[in-house]
């Protein structure tokens, strides 16, 4: 028929007391709850009908590192649908090293925006298939940007940028995507700061504007909090995937349930 | 091992490709796998895949010294298994080595045809989920009706049968053209009809442009078919 909308569960794992691999999810913004094995947790996305699964390492600790590309090892061994892995990912070795774990595609962020090079390298070296760019957008409404759109009658622009929001680039989301498309990303991955936590949505100003100025595919992520948001950023955005944590984590909603609801308003997805 | 467990296949590890997930995926429907670059190991396997990733002129180069090893296998009949750029292979040539300024490359030929690039105005590369449409009976997308699933398998949930409807997972920017329709065994619906599923005259050479491997309980299902395929051998 045609080719399916993606719903994707995403987990954040970090080291526990015991330097234990485990899967943290944000409530209200800020503080982190204990959620899960992550091995357990990608296996049960796996039979609940995910169509990938996405996997980002929070530890940013070299240590951390080597335990954590076990994990996805452990994690690539139980699911049999794609995985992507972000989170501490610098170089083209660190690419390699995580492909090679078992990851199908890798996810980049702070790393690309400072040497935007390694997106060169990895299409050239992997393919851009696995390429996946990630951006942490935050709206501006001051004069500094260079794509506008209009939100509730104010003109604002959408800026990159890296420590969870807390610090600006200066860099403009929609510029960076298009040069991120052309130097080999195969995906972009838009996450809003502004959306995050809040349940009340993506971001869908922000969405649309990297969807119309790209034709690689787009994860739309942050803010989901529930299956007519998932319709939303499908629809009148035009995202290709929707990620969502926390309403899959607590139970909220199902994959199946969040399938179901968007076929019943002629959605394609995989059921 | 026993014909009766499973089937012997191997893996051909030619540099390219996600072996990890393929080894896993073929294991987990009850194959033994071994991941060779020996292409003496071919002619007492079961069945060959060619798993793959990248571009079709690396590929090729890479898969130089196997060429032959692969026909001899097709000649006598053995399964052979093509995944993605593994299927791709299976053809003459390909419109990308030429849209990379790297002219004519030749395919292993198993099956007259050409790739051809997504020009129909849709976003490539073709990345995610799309549902198949049987055109051709084979033995990989609709089961072993004289094996069925009476061979006991390691694992003994994942049955295999038809795909027909059933969705799996592309990640690709060009797509077969086979010079004979015949050829054709499940199509894909992306702004064109375009193969899914390939197959040889003589139906012992095959691929799949989708990644089994990555596409949940369907492309186990596949995977079960070919290790079904390949025991009844």
């Amino acid at each position: 028929m045609t080719l399916t909308k993606r719903i994707i569960p995403c987990i954040d794992v970090d080291l526990d007391d015991d330097g234990n691999p485990a899967v943290y999810t944000g409530v209200n913004f800020e503080d982190l709850q204990y959620t899960g094995d992550p091995v357990e947790m990608a296996k049960l996305y796996n039979e609940a009908g995910a169509d990938e699964f996405v996997f980002l390492d929070i530890t940013a600790s070299a240590a951390g590192r080597e335990t954590m590309l076990d994990t996805v090892s452990a994690v690539a061994d139980e699911v049999f649908i794609p995985l992507t892995v972000g989170g501490g990912i610098r170089t083209r070795d660190d690419i390699k090293e995580t492909l090679r774990a078992g990851a199908d595609k890798v996810s980049i962020n702070t790393a690309a925006l400072e040497n935007p090079e390694v997106i060169d390298e990895g299409a050239r070296s992997f393919g851009s298939q696995c390429i996946v760019i990630s951006v942490d957008a935050r709206r501006r409404y001051d004069e500094a940007g260079e794509h506008y759109v209009g939100i509730n009658g104010e003109s604002c622009w959408f800026e990159c940028t890296v420590k969870g929001g807390r610090e600006g680039t200066g860099v403009d989301v929609v510029e960076w995507a298009r040069e991120a498309e052309s130097r080999g990303a195969g995906e972009l991955f838009v996450n809003s700061i502004d959306a995050d936590g809040t349940k009340d949505g993506y971001d869908i100003p922000l969405t649309t504007a990297v969807c119309d100025a790209v034709s690689t595919p787009v994860i739309a992520s942050s803010g989901c909090g529930g299956p007519e948001d998932m319709h939303e950023v499908f629809t009148d955005a035009g995202a290709d995937a929707g990620l969502a944590a926390s309403i899959f984590h607590f139970g909220d909603y199902s994959i199946q349930d969040t399938k179901a609801y968007l076929d019943e308003r002629g959605v394609p997805v995989r059921l | 091992m026993s014909a009766q467990t499973a089937a012997d296949v191997v893996l051909v590890d030619y540099g390219l490709g996600n072996l990890r997930s393929a080894q896993r995926g073929l294991e987990r429907a009850g194959a033994a796998v071994s991941i060779t670059d020996d292409p003496a190991q071919f002619a007492a396997a079961d069945g060959i895949v060619l798993p793959g990733v990248g571009a079709f002129s690396e590929g090729m180069e890479n898969a130089g010294p196997f060429r032959e090893p692969l026909a001899a296998a097709a000649d006598r009949g053995q399964p052979v298994f093509g995944i993605c750029l593994g299927m791709q292979m299976l053809l003459t040539t390909s419109e990308e080595a030429d849209h990379a300024g790297q002219g004519e490359v030749e395919g292993l030929d198993f099956v007259p045809g050409t790739n051809l690039r997504f020009d129909t105005g849709v976003k490539v590369p073709h990345m995610g989920w799309n549902e198949l449409d049987i055109e051709h009976e084979h033995p990989i997308v609709s089961g072993v009706d004289s094996v069925g699933s009476e061979i006991p398998l390691a694992d003994g949930t994942t049955t295999g049968g038809s795909v027909d409807g059933d969705y799996a997972y592309f990640v690709h920017s060009y797509y077969a053209d086979p010079a004979d329709p015949d050829s054709i065994v499940a199509t894909t619906d992306y702004g064109t009809d375009f193969p899914a599923v390939i197959a040889n005259e003589a139906g012992n050479v095959f691929g799949t442009q989708f990644h089994p491997e990555k596409s949940g309980e369907t492309g186990l299902r596949i995977l079960r078919n070919f290790v079904e395929y390949c025991a009844d051998r």
